[in-house]
């Protein structure tokens, strides 16, 4: 199969998040017609173009500098999806669904808050990994009581998703347990098949002075390097980020909290200051969208979204959303990402 | 010649009572001699607690042998700095042993990276290797040996 023709990303000026679209097979080919019988016989689901959106690092619980609005990117982005008139499969979140919290019983309300407003999605499917501050302190006790299991893998028209939990062993590492089941799972599958993996921090050294790494990271990509049409989706990083090692494309998500700066410039990690004048400044959403079967000019189109103050100012109930910032369990201490 | 056995003993403080342990830590080959541990090998102690390493800065020469001993106060910390090859866990209650020869010189950042709670990112510390007239060695670190003692 033509790897181009697995994953098509374009970008659209919009907002928060990131919209995939994906059309698993464009081109017929015996490739293609192996995978689609593999999965029909798997889980009787015929491989069929559909889309998905990720979201990243909502940190819900956290306020206070550099960003003011506490759950307000979150809630936007929410509302600016469900005004979409094509709505995705389901929502990838891939991370910090919370801001660590100094004890439990505030934890746990920050994790009820954030599946109050994913709740607010019309898309009613969501798929989460957890990220440091979800996970790395008890090593995964809490979020496993509201979110379920850290690591697992489910098929969708065509496509396989794993989804990996590269923190919640403490340390930035997948671990032996986690790597010896990633490999039993996708062996099930032909090495065409396309494979979606979706975890919280890079898996590859992008800067690891910032703890911007997986230790075991260079063990999970040496897994996952006979399979030609694997893509890595994830977070933690809050900023755009495009990386190709071998046959897989690693792409970052934006925060819905706050940005950072780059790493290619800077010594040291730095939360990107606040502008009331472009409250979601640095915060955007990559669309990703098929392109056309015949296009061959580029094997992937992304195009940069930007937050403008036409969605801030655009939110109905803004007395309401702000009274969310002062709910219980959210608080203005401690740092972050 | 080196001995067959090196026997390394330690005194650990634990609460009120004072252990003494020894630990036993492979022997060196013969082709090992020329990076062989001189008994006046300079011994660093850093100390990690919520949210920093006590001291924030440790200065080394060049080709010079070191051993850094790393204890922590409360929990869990990590201890990395990748340019030296070093990325270990420290835990409560044990002593982590670290030989290290640094090969190039340079300012080099150490973090945490095992997550400790909301303070965890801005916990590191800086190792300073200082040239010196010693003869350069292709390697950053010639040997990064890692023993836990209680």
């Amino acid at each position: 199969m033509d790897r181009r023709s697995f994953l098509r990303i374009a970008g659209a000026s919009v907002g928060i998040g990131v919209l995939y679209e994906f059309a698993p097979f464009l081109n017929r080919s015996s490739q293609a017609d192996e995978i689609t019988a593999f999965f029909k016989k798997a889980n009787g689901e015929a491989p069929a173009n559909f889309t998905f959106a990720q979201f990243s690092d909502p940190h819900v619980g956290f306020q206070g500098p550099p960003d003011p609005l506490g759950t307000k990117a979150f809630e936007s982005a929410v509302a600016l999806l469900n005004k979409a008139p094509r709505q995705p499969d389901f929502v990838l979140f891939t991370g910090d669904l919370t801001h660590d919290a100094d004890n439990r019983d505030m934890h746990a309300q920050r994790m009820q808050l954030f599946k109050k407003i994913a709740g607010g999605l019309r898309t009613r499917v969501i798929h989460t990994v957890p990220g440091e501050n979800d996970a790395a302190l008890d090593g995964g006790v809490l979020y496993r009581e509201h979110f379920g299991e850290t690591h697992y893998s489910f098929d969708h028209k065509g496509v396989h998703f794993v989804a990996l939990d590269n923190v919640s062993q403490g340390r930035p590492e997948v671990g032996a347990q986690q790597l010896a089941w990633l490999k039993a799972d996708i062996a099930r599958f032909p090495k065409t098949a396309p494979i979606i993996v979706f975890t919280h921090r890079p898996l590859f050294d992008l800067k690891p002075e910032w703890e911007w790494f997986t230790r075991d990271g260079d063990v999970v990509m040496n897994t996952l390097a006979p399979y030609e049409n694997v893509t890595v989706l994830y977070g933690h990083i809050h900023r755009h980020d495009v990386h190709q090692s071998g046959n897989v494309m690693h792409y970052a998500a934006r925060s819905l909290i706050f940005a950072f700066n780059d790493p290619a410039t800077n010594e040291n990690k730095k939360q990107l200051p606040f502008d009331s004048n472009d409250p979601f400044k640095d915060l955007g959403i990559r669309l990703v969208t098929s392109k056309d079967a015949e296009d061959k000019t580029a094997a992937l189109g992304v195009k940069d979204v930007v937050l403008t103050k036409a969605e801030f100012a655009g939110l109905s109930g803004m007395q309401q959303m702000m009274k969310h910032s002062n709910s219980p369990g959210m608080s203005s201490s401690g740092d972050s990402d | 010649m080196q001995k067959s056995i090196r026997i390394k003993t330690f005194a650990l403080a634990s609460g009120a009572l004072g252990i003494l342990l020894a630990t036993a830590v492979p022997p060196l080959s013969a082709a090992d001699n020329s990076n062989a541990v001189p008994n006046s090998m300079q011994t660093i102690q850093i100390h990690a607690k919520r949210y920093q390493f006590e001291p924030s800065i440790v200065t080394l020469k060049r080709g010079e042998t070191v051993k850094l001993l790393l204890t922590s106060e409360d929990r869990t910390h990590g201890f990395m700095v990748k340019p030296l090859g070093i990325d270990t866990d420290i835990e409560p209650g044990k002593t982590t042993e670290i030989t290290i020869r640094p090969g190039k010189a340079g300012t080099y950042t150490t973090i945490c990276d095992h997550y400790c709670g909301l303070g965890h990112n801005g916990m590191k510390m800086k190792i300073v290797v200082e040239e010196t007239a010693a003869k350069s060695s292709a390697a950053n670190v010639v040997s990064a040996s890692n023993t836990v003692s209680k």
